[in-house]
C-alpha cells in the first residue's frame, strides 16, 4: 500500500488537522508515514500545502516526486489547482471544497476554477461549508472535505473515525460528534456524486 | 514499529533531552524554532530541571552555551543559519576554548529561501572552524546523531555543528528512542584557563585544534554515519550528502542502486572513503543540499582531474532545495510530468493579518511621511517587513535583525533627512540597542519606530526580551525623555498618530515613536489559555 497526497489550502483553514488525522489512522494501522509540513511565513493568508506520504514500506523521501501525486485533498479550490502539475495523469485525484478564500486582488471567476478541475479525470468538488453548517458548524469544512477523499485513501474507515476521535479528545463530546458527522457527511457525497 | 512521530527539530530536542543536556539556548528562527519550544513543552525537561528560556539573539545564546560547557554539563544552542552569522565570533572562538561538557550547536539553513534573506550553508562555518559537521538525512538520523553529537563533543572536548534544512526540520516521521543519560555534574576544566584565549593560550590551544583534524577525520569513517555504498555499474559513481540521499533513493525501486554511492552524514568527510570512490568509477555526480562544498573540494580550482558533475556544471540547479526530480535527471532518469498548470492559479502572497497593529503603525508613518519624497524608511525583520507589500508598500530595506536604525544612521548622515528606521520589540533588544546607542552618540537625526508587538510575531509568538522594557532602554541608552513617545496603533487615533510621527520628523535628533499594541495572534492565544486555565479551575 502507497498514498501519496498533497493537502492543500491557505494559512488557518485547517489542513494539518486532515493531516493529522490521517497519520493517526495511518499509524494505527502499523502503516509507516512521512510529512512534510509548512509553518513560518505562509501561515499570514498565504498558501500553504504539505507533503503526506504513507506506505507499508519504509518511505525514503520527504517530498513526492512531481507527476506522482496519487490524491490531492484540498480545502480551497484555487489551492487544489496549484499542485495539479504534481498529479499522476493516470490514476491521480483531486478532491476540494468548492469554497473560494479570496483574500487577493485578483481572484479569478469560480467557474473558471471549477471547468479547470472537471477536466482531470478523477476529481470530487463539495460544498463543504454548506454541507458542515448543515451539520453544526462551517468548522468542519475541513473535516468534511477530509470524507469526500476517505473512499480513495485505502484506510479503514473506523480508524480514520478512531483518528478524530483522538484528535479531538480535548475538545468534549459535541466536537467529536460534530467531526464525525461531517466526516460522514462528505464520505456519502463523494460516494454518490463519483 | 516506530515509536514516535516527530518533526525533525523535536527529534533533535528529544535526542538532546535524551543525550542529558542541561540547557538549550536559543533565538527564534524558522526553521529551527520548535527544538526549544518542543523542550519548553516537554514534562520530562522539566522535571530534569533543563534551562529553556529564549535568549535575546543568538550571540548571547552561543555564550550562555560556551558558559555551561565550562561548568561541565551539556547543552544545545539553536538557530537558524543567518543566527549563526551573530553569534559567529562567539561560535569561531569556541572551536579553540574548546568544549567541557557536551556543546552541541545546531544550525538550520534554509535552501530556497522558504523564510530568510539567503540560503548560505552552515558547513561552511563547520570547516571554517575547523570542527566536526554531523548532517542527519532523516528524523531517527536526527535524533540518533543528536546524540552521538555530544558523544563526539565530550571525546574531542570541542563543540560540535548539527546542521539541518527547512525540509527535515518540519518534516515528520517515527523515531525510536533509547534510554536517557544522565545530566553531568559540574565540574570546571582541569585546566582553569583552558578559555581564556590570551594569544600565548591561544595559539597553544590552535595548535591542540589541528592535532585533533586527523582523529575527527577519522571518527567520520567508524561512526558509521558515512557509508560506503557498493554498485556494479562503475561508470558513474555518486557522492550524496544529508537529505540528498533520500532523494536519490527515492528514485531507486527497494532503494537499490547501480552506482557506488558515498553517503555522507558527518564531516570532515573522511579522504580514504573519497579516494576510494574516485579510483573505482570513471565520472563522479556530487549531490548537495546547499552549496557545491565537497564539489569543489573534489573538483580543485583547475578541474583537471576525472569529471566532477553537480551544481558547478549546471547538472544540478546552482541555487534552490533539491527534490526527487532533480535528483532523477541529474542521474539521466525519466521523470513524470504531471497535469499542466492552470492559468486560474494566482500568487497568494503571505499578509499582515487582519487587525495587526503594523497596518495602523505603518499606516500613520505613510501619511506623516507624504509631504517628502520616498525611499525614506529602513527596515528590519519581522512580520512589519511585509509592509513591503501592496497596498501598505512603506519600506525600503530589511538586510539583517538590527539593520534599521544603523542604516538610517548611515543615511542620514549621507544627507537623507529625514530617515526613519522602522523595527520591532524583539529585533530591537536582539541587536537594536547598540544602534540606537551610536545613533545618540553620534546626535544622528533619525526618528525609529519601535513596532512594539510585546512578542515575536514572525515565528510564532514567542516571549519578547523587550516586554516591559523598551522605554527604560531607549532611556537608558540616552534617548531625551521629550523624544520618547508612545503611540497606540489603531484605526480611531490615526491622526493624533499621524501628527505625533510629523512632530518627530521635524525634530533635529534621535525620536523613538513606540507603537505599542499587542499582536492579535498572540492575544487570541494568551485569552485562549486564560479561559482553558479558568474552566480548569471552576470545574
Ligand atoms: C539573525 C536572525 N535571527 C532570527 C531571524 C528570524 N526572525 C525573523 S523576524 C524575527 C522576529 C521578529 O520579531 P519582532 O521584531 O518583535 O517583530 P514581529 O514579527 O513581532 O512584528 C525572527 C526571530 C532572522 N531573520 N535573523
Ligand atoms: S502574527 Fe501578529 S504581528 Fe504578525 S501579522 Fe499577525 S497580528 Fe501582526
Amino acid at each position: 500500500m502507497k498514498k501519496d497526497i498533497i493537502l492543500a489550502g491557505v494559512g488557518g483553514q485547517g489542513i494539518l488537522t486532515i493531516a493529522t488525522i490521517i497519520g493517526t489512522a495511518a499509524l494505527s494501522e502499523g502503516l509507516f508515514l512521512k510529512q512534510a509540513e509548512v509553518h513560518g511565513m505562509s501561515q499570514r493568508g498565504g498558501d500553504v500545502q504539505s507533503h503526506m506520504r504513507i506506505s507499508s514500506n519504509e518511505i525514503a523521501s520527504d517530498l513526492i516526486p512531481e507527476g506522482k501525486v496519487d490524491m490531492i485533498i484540498s480545502v480551497e479550490p484555487m489551492e487544489s489547482l496549484r499542485y495539479v502539475n504534481m498529479l499522476n495523469r493516470k490514476d491521480g485525484w483531486l478532491i476540494t471544497s468548492m469554497n473560494p478564500f479570496d483574500n487577493i486582488s485578483d481572484y479569478p471567476e469560480l467557474e473558471d476554477i471549477l471547468n479547470d478541475i472537471w477536466k482531470l479525470p478523477h476529481y470530487v468538488t463539495i460544498d463543504a461549508n454548506k454541507v458542515a453548517k448543515d451539520k453544526g458548524s462551517v468548522k468542519a469544512a475541513n473535516i468534511v472535505v477530509l470524507g469526500a477523499a476517505s473512499p480513495y485513501l485505502n484506510i479503514n474507515y473506523e480508524l480514520l473515525e478512531n483518528a478524530i476521535k483522538k484528535v479531538f479528545k480535548n475538545k468534549g463530546e459535541d466536537i467529536i460528534n460534530l467531526n464525525l458527522l461531517a466526516l460522514k457527511a462528505g464520505r456519502d457525497y463523494a460516494e454518490k456524486h463519483t | 514499529m516506530q515509536d514516535l512521530l516527530l518533526l525533525g527539530d523535536e527529534a533533535i530536542a528529544q535526542g538532546a533531552i535524551d543525550a542529558g543536556i542541561s540547557g538549550v539556548y536559543a533565538y527564534p528562527g524558522t526553521p529551527s524554532t520548535e527544538i526549544t519550544e518542543y523542550i519548553q513543552a516537554s514534562k520530562e525537561a522539566e522535571d530534569r530541571g533543563i534551562k529553556s528560556m529564549w535568549s535575546a539573539n543568538e550571540k548571547t545564546a552561543m555564550e550562555t552555551a560556551i558558559g555551561m560547557s565550562y561548568a561541565g554539563k551539556k547543552s544545545l544552542v539553536c538557530m537558524k543559519h543567518v543566527g549563526l552569522n551573530v553569534a559567529a565570533d562567539a561560535f569561531v572562538n569556541s572551536a579553540i576554548t574548546g568544549a567541557n561538557g557536551g556543546l552541541v550547536v545546531l544550525s538550520a539553513d534554509d535552501p530556497s529561501m522558504h523564510s530568510s534573506q539567503n540560503e548560505q550553508d552552515s558547513r561552511f562555518y563547520g570547516k571554517f572552524s575547523m570542527i566536526p559537521v554531523m548532517e542527519p538525512s532523516n528524523q531517527q538520523e536526527a535524533y540518533d546523531m543528536t546524540r552521538y553529537a555530544f558523544e563526539l563533543s565530550e571525546k574531542f572536548e570541542i563543540p560540535v555543528l548539527l546542521r539541518i534544512t527547512t525540509r527535515l526540520a518540519h518534516s515528520r516521521s517515527g523515531v525510536k528512542r533509547v534510554q536517557p543519560q544522565e545530566q553531568n555534574e559540574m565540574k570546571l576544566p582541569s585546566n582553569l584557563r583552558q578559555f581564556v584565549l590570551l594569544p600565548s593560550i591561544a595559539r597553544k590551544q590552535y595548535n591542540a585544534l589541528l592535532n585533533k583534524q586527523q582523529a575527527m577525520e577519522e571518527d567520520g569513517i567508524t561512526s558509521g554515519f558515512n557509508k560506503y555504498i557498493e554498485g556494479d555499474n562503475k561508470s558513474l559513481g555518486i557522492v550524496a550528502c544529508g537529505l540528498a540521499y533520500n532523494y536519490l533513493i527515492e528514485n531507486y525501486k527497494d532503494g537499490k542502486l547501480p552506482y557506488p554511492v558515498l553517503k555522507i552524514s558527518q564531516y570532515p568527510v573522511p579522504k580514504t572513503m573519497l579516494q576510494k570512490l574516485y579510483d573505482e568509477v570513471e565520472e563522479i555526480l556530487i549531490l548537495e543540499e546547499g552549496y557545491p562544498i565537497i564539489e569543489e573540494l573534489l573538483r580543485g580550482y583547475l578541474n583537471l582531474g576525472k569529471k566532477v558533475s553537480g551544481r558547478m556544471d549546471g547538472t544540478v540547479p546552482r541555487a534552490g532545495e533539491l527534490n526527487p526530480n532533480i535528483v532523477a535527471k541529474a542521474v539521466g532518469l525519466e521523470v513524470l510530468d504531471g497535469f499542466e498548470g492552470s492559468s486560474n492559479v494566482k500568487p497568494r502572497p503571505p499578509r499582515l493579518c487582519d487587525g495587526c497593529g503594523h497596518w495602523d503603525a505603518f499606516g500613520a508613518l505613510n501619511e506623516a511621511l507624504k509631504p517628502y519624497s520616498g525611499g525614506r524608511v529602513l527596515s528590519d525583520i519581522g512580520c512589519y517587513t511585509l509592509s513591503a507589500l501592496p497596498p501598505l508598500q512603506s519600506i525600503n530595506s530589511c538586510v539583517d535583525m538590527g539593520a534599521s536604525i544603523t542604516m538610517a544612521i548611515g543615511a542620514s548622515e549621507a544627507g537623507l533627512i529625514p530617515a526613519v528606521a522602522a523595527i520591532g520589540d524583539s529585533t530591537f533588544t536582539h541587536s537594536g540597542i547598540t544602534g540606537l546607542l551610536d545613533a545618540v552618540n553620534r546626535k544622528a537625526n533619525i526618528v525609529v519606530l519601535i513596532n512594539d508587538n510585546s512578542t515575536t510575531g514572525m515565528t510564532g509568538g514567542q516571549d519578547s526580551s523587550a516586554l516591559g522594557k523598551v522605554e527604560d532602554i531607549c532611556r537608558g541608552v540616552g534617548v531625551e525623555e521629550d523624544h520618547i513617545k508612545l503611540i497606540k496603533p489603531l484605526r480611531r487615533n490615526f491622526e493624533e498618530n499621524v501628527e505625533i510621527i510629523s512632530k518627530e520628523l521635524e525634530y533635529e535628533g534621535v525620536s523613538v515613536v513606540i507603537a505599542r499594541r499587542e499582536c492579535v495572534q498572540t492575544l487570541a492565544r494568551r485569552m485562549k489559555l486564560k479561559h482553558a486555565n479558568k474552566s480548569a479551575t471552576t470545574n
